[in-house]
């Protein structure tokens, strides 16, 4: 069993942004242990641009993103092991990893949770029909276009409007495949406003807010589909079926953090975000365990997660040196206009960055986080989307030491 | 014609190829005629994957003595041929004094078939036995149990094929005629020439038997839907948890874990006509969640990972409609034939020694020559998730393939994959590999390691990325190469 002072867990870009800041921090004794045969997680696919514009001011294809926290790995000699699985987490911060050279234990100091997410898949929403071959999720298509060099299929149909849907409405329809439509159940799109203008909108692929996929026809490969239009409770309404003849559906139906090793050390997770109940500083109810990125929450930017691992950083090297970090009593509640917050606790003497997602948009609201039945801070936002990440910086001097803290759009 | 079959089965269902395993048994010459590309294409793997008690089944009836036959021995048979299995036990709960008459009359009828330890348990003693179980009190069946249905029918083909049988896949028999007392099958590649013949069609088997001559069967699917839970879901549950049965011994949505660790919701019941759809729908799935949460209160939509659907082919009589008993039979106006009509649940747990019943039917018409070469074993495969530490150990010294997980959900290794692309029936399609190794069968569904697997079929086969099939003819994964 070799000792480690800090294990991260998948050398995605929460893993290396927060490798890398770490390092900056004097800790040295670190480990990356990815299981791909390279190191970039999901962004080794997202071929297309727009990554960076937060993080470093300018627009770069997903690879080329995780190429610059790649090469800051490199300079900084920054250990990392490809081909790595993680297969058992333990609370006593005990990390088993297979590979082909055998089986690697580790005990470390600090692990940090950085293994993103995943998508959610058909079986988990429930689509109706025949399981024909020609169903995938936006993100497997991805791969196989992307990384396999593999066409998937001609004739599309789009069912979720998140992000990775609509960015392969447009690969796909650059490859020559015909993307008839982009289905959403909610009356409002899941993703970003500009992939539904860059991706949608500039090659006339037609979005249809409230329509959902009723029925998948094929016995061998997909045949077509039916989609229906759905009223406010989302269930289809009878008599607006229609059908689209496809040979391919692709699925963009949400993503759900990765967290089946922090269950397996016992971490609380959040019914809400699905990631881990984190304090402050992103540690997660098991001392020692961080986590950062999409495993905590799932974000819209790959500059936020990097830039929530590298904040996760500061205190995984503090605890790692053997400073106390404060007791976060404080519980951190949103109400029904609050999708999720992130931290969930906090300790109501420190600065901290309150991410939140709000449950359906809103037009010239304003954000209210109150404690004590007194106003904290408050922040007008001209537009407020579920598809977007609201970050507020929360200033410690603001807090009491105890009482929830609530928040809410008004 | 020196390219006769002695015996020629038609459909690789968990019937047929325990009637191919029993009849390898002695020297003959066997082949097994499938319409799809693989075994357990149809309701062998469209099941609860239950193994049956016995003990809602008229007394004497073949469905009776051949399910308790059945499970009598299944501990012996799971060990032979490495199948998964555990018998886990069955609770039958119910709510109010007219489940309570059901159970105590089934209870009798159990019994009376021979079934052994059934007793009727208070809401305490079901505490013990499952806590998360519904129902104010129940009956238990300790001898019930649950199986790998896909790996069952898998090992019996294997052990079969092992022993010298021979399976056609993409096979549709389509006509049989009667010359010089011989059978002539016919399918789209080619005609197949057999001195016996035996039916075991599953879905299809009324016309099969009309095509031997044997007309007047009628059968009736009975369309069943499920949802498989999340293996989170599955640590709740001990054992199958089904309600009452009604009148006639039907059950309707139970819960039941599978015997790796997930749960099933299902099957509803709702007939059909279309024997070939096994398509979900919204209705039924909303009703499996509103019936199952009685049996079972983790039936949760985060825990939701897949739906599939199952048809039970009923024999009915024609007149009254009433669910008649399987038929196993050698009738004379067919000679050399045998005919399995009607074979629905308890199939899987019935399926041996309905072939044993096969092989005594053809065994009394001309004499059987025992196969002295005949192995009765087939090793279980391998998994490395179920290795301790050292034991995954070993293995990877072994072979560094196992060192390499492909799928993260189930922990599927590379050499798992790999040993089942090379699988004894040659038979390699997605669906193939995940039957045999549980890859994509995790909650990411494969969105892990799909790409790995459909990209270690073209490198271990040599196929083209557009011959890549999914599970059936014509379900190619993919139409080419992004760039040439």
């Amino acid at each position: 069993m070799e000792k480690k002072d800090v294990i991260i867990v998948g050398g995605g870009p929460a893993g290396l942004a927060a490798a890398a800041a770490l390092q900056a921090q004097g800790i040295t004794d670190i480990l990356i242990l990815e299981r791909e045969k390279e190191l970039g997680g999901i962004l080794r696919q997202c071929i297309h641009d727009g990554f960076g514009l937060t993080r470093f001011r300018e627009s770069l294809s997903g690879p080329e993103y995780a190429q610059r926290f790649i090469n800051l790995a490199d300079e900084k000699k920054i250990p990392y092991i490809t081909e790595a699985t993680v297969i058992d987490l333990r609370s006593d911060r005990r990390v088993t990893a297979t590979t082909r050279q055998g089986i690697l234990e580790f005990q470390a100091e600090a692990v940090v949770l950085t293994m993103g997410c995943r998508e959610r898949t058909r079986g988990a929403v429930g689509i109706p029909g025949k399981r024909p071959a020609g169903i995938w999720t936006a993100g497997v298509a991805q791969s196989y276009i992307n990384l396999h060099n593999i066409m998937v299929g001609r004739e599309v149909v789009i069912l979720g409007s998140g992000d990775i849907g609509m960015i392969m409405a447009r690969r796909l329809t650059l490859e020559g495949s015909r993307v008839k439509a982009v289905f959403e159940i909610q009356p409002y799109p899941s993703g970003l406003p500009r992939n539904i203008q860059q991706c949608l909108e500039d090659y006339g692929i037609p979005l249809y807010l409230s329509h959902t996929v009723t029925d998948i026809k094929g016995d061998s490969r997909l045949e077509g589909v039916t989609v229906a239009e759905v009223d406010t409770n989302l269930k289809a309404i009878p008599g607006t079926e229609k059908d689209w003849a496809c040979d391919t559906l692709i699925l963009s139906v949400g993503l759900i953090p990765e967290n089946e090793l922090s269950l397996a050390a016992g971490v609380v997770l959040d019914s809400r975000t699905r990631g881990p109940v984190v304090d402050e500083n992103y540690q997660t109810s098991v001392p020692g365990l961080f986590a950062a990125g999409n495993v905590l929450q799932v974000h819209d930017l790959v500059d936020f997660v990097s830039l929530e691992a590298e904040k996760l950083a500061a205190a995984v090297a503090r605890f790692v040196g053997g400073t106390a970090l404060p007791d976060c009593r404080i519980e951190l509640v949103g109400d029904a206009t609050v999708l999720n917050t992130i931290p969930q606790r906090i300790s109501g003497t420190s600065d901290f960055t309150l991410s939140l997602r709000v449950a359906c948009p809103f037009r010239n609201c304003e954000i209210r986080i109150a404690q004590n039945g007194k106003l904290v801070k408050a922040v007008k936002l001209a537009k407020a989307i579920p598809a977007e990440m609201i970050q507020i910086p929360i200033k410690g001097s603001s807090l009491a030491p105890a009482g929830k803290l609530e928040v809410t759009v008004l | 014609m020196t390219d006769c079959y002695d015996v020629l089965i038609i459909g690789a269902g968990v019937v047929g190829c325990a009637v191919a395993r029993e009849l390898s048994r002695n020297r003959l010459r066997i082949g097994v005629l499938e319409k799809e590309l693989d075994v357990a294409c149809g309701n062998s793997s469209r099941n609860s994957g239950v193994l049956h008690g016995g003990f809602t089944y008229k007394k004497g009836s073949l469905k009776a003595r051949c399910c308790v036959e059945g499970n009598r021995e299944f501990d012996a048979v799971a060990e032979e041929l490495g199948v998964p299995f555990r018998r886990s036990g069955k609770l039958i709960v119910g709510f109010n004094d007219k489940d309570r008459a059901s159970l105590e009359r089934f209870k009798a009828v159990g019994e009376g078939n021979g079934v052994v330890g059934l007793e009727m348990v208070d809401r305490k003693r079901l505490n013990e036995l499952d806590a998360s179980a519904g129902g104010e009190f129940a009956m238990h069946s300790p001898s019930s149990g649950i199986l790998d249905p896909m790996v069952y029918t898998i090992a019996l083909a294997e052990n079969a094929r092992r022993n010298g049988v021979d399976f056609f896949f993409d096979r549709a028999v389509t006509a049989i005629t009667r010359r010089d007392g011989l059978y002539e099958l016919a399918t789209p590649a080619g005609t197949f020439t057999t001195r016996w013949v035996v039916n075991a069609a599953g879905m299809n088997c009324a016309r099969v038997s009309s095509m031997l001559g044997i007309d007047g069967y009628m059968i009736r699917g009975f369309k069943g839907e499920y949802i498989i839970l999340d293996k989170k879901a599955g640590a709740f549950l001990n054992m199958p948890v089904y309600p009452a049965p009604n009148e006639k011994g039907g059950f309707a949505t139970h819960a039941t874990p599978t015997v790796h660790g997930n749960v099933l919701i299902g099957p509803d019941s709702y007939v059909t006509e279309d024997f070939d759809d096994f398509s979900v729908t919204r209705k039924q799935m909303d009703g499996l969640v509103a019936d199952g949460l009685k049996m079972f209160a983790q039936v949760k939509r985060e825990y939701f990972i897949r739906n599939f659907a199952g048809i039970r082919p009923k024999l009915v009589d024609p007149a009254t409609g009433e669910i008649l008993d399987f038929v196993c039979e050698a009738r004379a106006e067919a000679p050399n034939t045998i005919n399995l009509v009607g074979i629905e649940s308890p199939g899987l747990t019935s399926a041996l020694p309905l072939a044993r019943r096969v092989v005594a039917l053809m065994a009394a018409k001309e004499k059987l020559v025992p196969n002295p070469d005949f192995d009765p074993r087939r090793k279980a495969q391998l998994r490395f998730s179920e290795q301790d530490l050292e034991g995954k150990k070993k293995l990877i010294q072994k072979d560094p393939d196992y060192g390499e997980v492909i799928c993260r959900c189930e922990s599927v290794t590379k050499a798992e994959i790999i040993k089942a692309i090379h699988n004894p029936l040659g038979v390699c399609t997605v669906s193939a590999i995940k039957n045999r190794t549980r890859a994509t069968m995790g909650r990411c569904q494969g969105g892990y390691c799909e790409t790995r697997i459909t990209k270690l079929i073209e490198e271990e086969t040599g196929c083209k990325v557009t011959d890549v099939l999914f599970n059936r003819k014509d379900s190619e994964m993919f139409t080419g190469r992004v760039r040439e």
